[in-house]
């Protein structure tokens, strides 16, 4: 058909990252008209994924070398299933933190927040399409620096330290993944994925590239000890920056980190799987406890990320396919998950002008938009039928019997006691009256309809499960065979 | 040993160098320059490594790699000043609240 | 915990810290010398495509043309981060403390030869060091002399044109990327005949944006745009 056969061959992969791009430049330039034109650019990258996406089911996984070198003179972008997932969940998320900011930000805060926004979703698909490991670096530097200046817009002194705080952080992470790029690029003269895979072979450069790599981006995923930047950043950014934080940018690292896990790095590492292991199950715990012991909601809800992102790190001593697309699907929901809640803080600290989670004030009857979405949310974060985190902690259970390494599933049924203890303590205090009553302020509908959506697409995610595992099996490195 | 290896330890060395300055002192534009000299110290590996070519003239990617560095490097680093001047000015101090000798 | 206690468990942990990072030093300091002596890396493979990249300088080739879509990125970081400046407050009020006769005889006379010596670096990049970026720093450095002698641009130069100039080099690498697309379905390929004057016009484009973006960080704050005085 000639729809199919022009849809097929459109570069999507390279649309995919030169759309934000030039959005953002187009919402710089024309500063008063940039919540309109933010959010068509949106609706395009939307419709350019379901583009990708059909050509990807279709064709299966897609290289596209620009300038037509190819590896390892040129760059490749690659696109499989597991790119291809992710970039379909950062559209849809991203597409919800759009709605929800036009809402959010009066005009002023808006014309600076778009360019901003879409010049980090471009870092996002540049990231996720890269087969490059220099590529990666740059596309992490843009990630970084966008997300801080984002972090940065609250303008208040929580948010300014917190941000100072993240920049050297994520500048730490990128220097020891270049000092890493460098000694692979030295070892075997290229920084191509695909060609690094085929030449990597145990030596000492090999082994200290590994680890200088590793240990940057987990400072950049915030695995326990390395999350001491994420709670303050988190939540002192304005709620949809902190919804996009949790949901997207710590998604980056990790996905990255998976790419050479998986590819690059020589089998030999994955005895360093156990170590991961213990530092996933120790965040699980950590977070979990300071996240019940915090007073204001969207500290509690950044240190639940702390805790759920420990739990992708139970994956790596697993290591089974099972394994790790129960890592990538709690990952999936967990995006979703997150942003809805953090879109529910920003809802509640809208409304009462604070966010302490003793002084609530009745939120269930006054936003009950927001609570249900806040409650969903909370289902999916738990782990509780039917939902996506209930599905990947699920597979995780299973790969952690099959691999008779049943310590991890104690991990995972202490952390979702924690989990539970906190999301029924805030939806707890939503029904209470406070000691003194709040002005109220009006909260857009386009805000809590976002926030219900997404946590209803966390749900649902666990409903439908089929569509997104088989996704995962397209190209490597999951179905085991190569393609391009 | 070939003279590129000098080069290169002594990027290891600036990039350990830089590292230690970063955690040990306390004062954010201390910490902003112990950056800046883990960055150099890292680009000079790259560039170092690459004149291990057998002929006369060095291998050219890593001087791209570089030069692409070095930019990102430069913009992080007017990014994380006028951050500093803002802490500044927002909480009259230029240390972050944990490290603060009490 | 007693004073003597926190003395005592504070240079412990100094030398714990110490030793953990000359331990990474060493390992890191082996694993470079354990690098073969020579090695070729991607050399061969530039030098033979030289001819069809329509530079003659190898690092040239590899910034705007093999690796092209490495510089377009990096051009937005620039502009990322000066969009994270000027998000974070305006410029410092602009003093008129006009420039000593030092300062002032140097601007006159450094002012126009940078902007000379910033076109040449731009030209010769094809055939010798130099390029957009460069030339970009050195035009860079005149405008950072000029603000340093209190010139500002005229208020209306602030808005749309000050924009579209910090746009330029980014847009223009796009504009190319998305014409070849457009026309030939092929990302950033430039055609054999055309690819040394495109890579000149992308390179002049990124020279003044790179130029005004440098300066304008140096600048610290968002310019103000309303009248004055």
């Amino acid at each position: 058909m000639l729809v199919g056969a022009s849809v097929a061959s459109t570069p999507w992969c390279v649309i995919a990252i030169l759309l934000p791009l030039t959005g953002a430049l187009v919402c710089f330039l024309w500063p008063r008209r940039s919540v309109p034109l933010g959010l068509l650019t949106a609706l395009g990258i939307v419709a350019c994924m379901t583009g990708l996406c059909w050509q990807v089911v279709e064709q299966g996984a897609q290289r596209y070398t620009i300038g037509g070198w190819g590896a390892p003179l040129g760059i490749d972008l690659y696109a499989d299933g597991l790119s291809l997932l992710m970039l379909l969940m950062t559209a849809v998320v991203g597409l919800g933190i759009g709605i929800y900011s036009s809402g959010y930000f009066e005009h002023k805060t808006a014309a600076v927040f778009w360019p901003l926004w879409l010049f980090l979703w471009a870092a996002l698909n540049a990231l996720l399409l890269s087969a490059d490991i220099f590529n990666l670096y740059v596309t992490l530097e843009l990630l970084g620096l966008s997300a801080v200046a984002l972090v940065a817009l609250a303008g208040d002194a929580d948010a300014l330290t917190a941000a100072m705080r993240y920049l050297l952080v994520s500048l730490l992470g990128s220097l020891f993944y270049l000092l890493g790029v460098a000694l692979l690029y030295h070892s075997f003269g290229s920084v191509d994925i695909a060609i690094l895979a085929g030449r990597v072979e145990p030596s000492p450069a090999v082994w200290a590239a590994v680890g200088l790599m590793s240990a940057g981006l987990l400072l950049k995923t915030a695995l326990f000890p390395l999350h001491f930047w994420l709670p303050p950043a988190h939540a002192s950014a304005p709620a949809p920056v902190s919804a996009l934080l949790s949901a997207l940018v710590v998604m980056a690292s990790f996905y990255i980190l998976l790419r050479l896990w998986l590819e690059v790095f020589p089998p030999s590492a994955a005895a360093a799987g156990q170590l991961l292991g213990l530092l996933g199950a120790t965040a699980v715990l950590w977070g979990g406890i300071q996240a019940l012991r915090q007073t204001r909601l969207k500290l509690l809800i950044a240190y639940s990320t702390v805790a759920q992102l420990g739990y992708l790190f139970l994956a790596f001593p697993l290591g089974t396919s099972f394994a790790w697309k129960g890592a990538l699907y709690l990952l999936l929901s967990h995006a979703m998950a997150k942003a809805a809640m953090f879109m529910a803080a920003g809802n509640i600290l809208r409304f009462g002008g604070h966010d302490r989670i003793a002084d609530l004030d009745r939120v269930a009857q006054r936003l009950p938009l927001t609570l249900a979405a806040f409650s969903l949310a909370g289902i999916s974060i738990m782990g509780l039928p039917p939902s996506g985190g209930f599905i990947g902690k699920w597979m995780l259970l299973d790969a952690a019997f099959y691999r008779g390494q049943w310590w991890w599933a104690l991990i995972l049924i202490m952390g979702g006691l924690l989990t539970a203890a906190y999301v029924f303590k805030v939806v707890g205090y939503a029904f209470t009256q406070a000691e003194v009553t709040h002005e109220a302020s009006r909260v857009p509908a386009g805000m809590e309809w976002t926030a219900l959506v997404l946590a209803l697409a966390a749900v649902l995610l666990g409903l439908f499960t089929p569509l997104p595992l088989a996704l995962l099996d397209l190209g490597f490195p999951f179905s085991g065979g190569y393609a391009g | 040993m070939n003279t590129v290896f000098l080069y290169a330890l002594v990027g290891v060395g600036l990039f350990t160098l830089g590292l230690y300055a970063l955690i040990v002192h306390t004062h954010l534009l201390r910490k902003i320059l112990a950056v800046n000299v883990m960055g150099s110290g890292v680009f000079l590996v790259l560039v170092a490594l690459g004149g291990r070519t057998p002929g006369a003239s060095p291998d050219p990617v890593p001087h791209a790699m570089v030069i692409t560095g070095i930019v990102v490097a430069v913009s992080a680093t007017a990014l994380a000043l006028a951050l500093l001047l803002r802490v500044r000015a927002e909480t009259g101090r230029t240390r972050l609240p944990e490290e603060r000798l009490e | 915990m007693s004073a003597a206690d926190h003395k005592w468990s504070s240079l412990a942990l100094r030398w714990v810290r110490l030793l953990l990072l000359l331990a990474l030093a060493g390992g890191l300091a082996y694993a470079v010398l354990s690098l073969p002596d020579q090695a070729i890396g991607l050399n061969d493979q530039v030098r033979s495509n030289m001819e069809t990249s329509g530079v003659h300088n190898p690092v040239t080739a590899v910034l705007l043309n093999f690796r092209g879509y490495d510089t377009l990125l990096e051009m937005g970081v620039l502009l990322v981060a000066l969009l994270g400046v000027w998000s974070l407050g305006a410029a410092a009020a602009h003093r008129r403390v006009g420039p000593g006769p030092v300062l002032s005889f140097l601007v006159d006379g450094l002012v126009p030869m940078m902007i000379l010596m910033a076109g040449y670096l731009l030209w010769v990049g094809a055939a010798a060091p130099g390029g957009a970026f460069q030339a970009g720093s050195v035009l860079a450095a005149a405008g950072i002399l000029l603000l340093l002698s209190s010139k500002r641009l005229p208020v209306r130069l602030m808005r749309w044109p000050l924009r579209f100039a910090l746009v330029l080099g980014l847009g223009a690498f796009v504009a190319v990327g998305v014409t070849l697309l457009s026309v030939s379905g092929l990302f950033l390929q430039y055609p054999p005949g055309l690819a040394g004057g495109l890579i000149l016009f992308i390179e002049a484009a990124a020279t003044l944006s790179i130029g005004v973006t440098l300066a304008a960080l140096f600048l610290g704050g968002r310019p103000e745009a309303g009248p004055r005085r």
